[in-house]
């Protein structure tokens, strides 16, 4: 793999974390806002050891970090992470614009189909 | 620009890629259509692609592989869900095994090909990819890494020295 191990490994967590819709909801609103885990608990139609579940999840992704404040646990957004992820979407598409590349000197170099 | 925008969406896990071509519809579907002409742009330069079948119907399978730069062969699969020449191509896209079956423990991809005809005889091609889940995306890029993704500028030059 020319993708390098550790890095393989580490998107192994982000995208296994990112499978899940109400993990990547979780991961947008904590971007926007930092959220304690009983405010996400109430957004969601889950109990909060669910949520709580989630939210280690996402933790151990390195897309959230929990910080405890007194009785409450407040989640916040890892924006490095995340960006990451948008960095593996480019990497598909440079293999597309690859191939649009290719299409195109195919069609400037001939007029018409052989 | 041959590429004119490239929309990503890691919520939806879509990739939307807009390409501006100097070819009417019906020439550009020709390279989709034609299996001589598809193997000399599907793989990069390092992976060219030999497709074995090409069956351009709605239910209709391609098989193909590609060969890297020591011999090895990776397979793959199309299977067609839309065919509206020279329109529309829907197709699955995924991973077989060495004798061109189906691999169902390898990602797969939906690409979705949207061709308009443009002012001028030209074609805008939309191409919209959409992965099954988040980590099947990540698995294709890493694949997608090791078929190589530079090195089309050596093959236009080679096209084009080829005339």
């Amino acid at each position: 793999m020319v993708v390098d191990r550790a890095i393989d490994e580490r998107a192994d967590l982000v995208f296994g974390a990112l499978a899940d819709a109400t993990r990547r909801d979780i991961v947008a609103r904590v971007l926007a806002a930092e959220a304690s885990v009983s405010e996400l608990a109430r957004k969601y139609a889950m109990s909060f050891a669910a949520v709580q579940k989630h939210v280690v999840v996402l933790e151990r992704a390195g897309l959230v970090t929990k910080e405890r404040r007194g009785r409450e646990q407040l989640v916040r957004g890892d924006v490095e992470t995340v960006r990451a992820t948008v960095r593996l979407l480019e990497q598909y598409e440079d293999i597309w614009r690859g191939r649009v590349d290719r299409i195109d000197a195919i069609l400037r170099t001939e007029g018409e189909p052989r | 620009m041959t590429v004119v925008s490239t929309t990503k969406d890691p919520q939806a896990l879509t990739l939307t890629v807009v390409a501006d071509l100097a070819a009417p519809p019906s020439r550009v579907w020709q390279v989709w259509a034609d299996p001589r002409q598809l193997e000399r742009w599907w793989g990069p330069p390092t992976w060219p692609a030999t497709f074995v079948d090409h069956d351009l119907t709605v239910g209709g399978r391609a098989t193909y592989y590609m060969t890297g730069p020591d011999g090895e062969k990776a397979h793959g699969w199309w299977r067609f869900v839309t065919v509206d020449e020279p329109r529309l191509i829907e197709f699955e896209d995924g991973f077989a095994d060495e004798t061109g079956a189906p691999n169902d423990d390898l990602p797969r991809t939906r690409a979705r090909v949207d061709l308009t005809p443009t002012d001028g005889d030209r074609t805008r091609m939309t191409i919209t990819s959409t992965f099954a889940s988040a980590e099947q995306m990540e698995q294709l890029v890493a694949m997608g890494m090791v078929e190589g993704i530079t090195g089309a500028v050596g093959q236009i030059d080679a096209i084009l020295a080829e005339g």
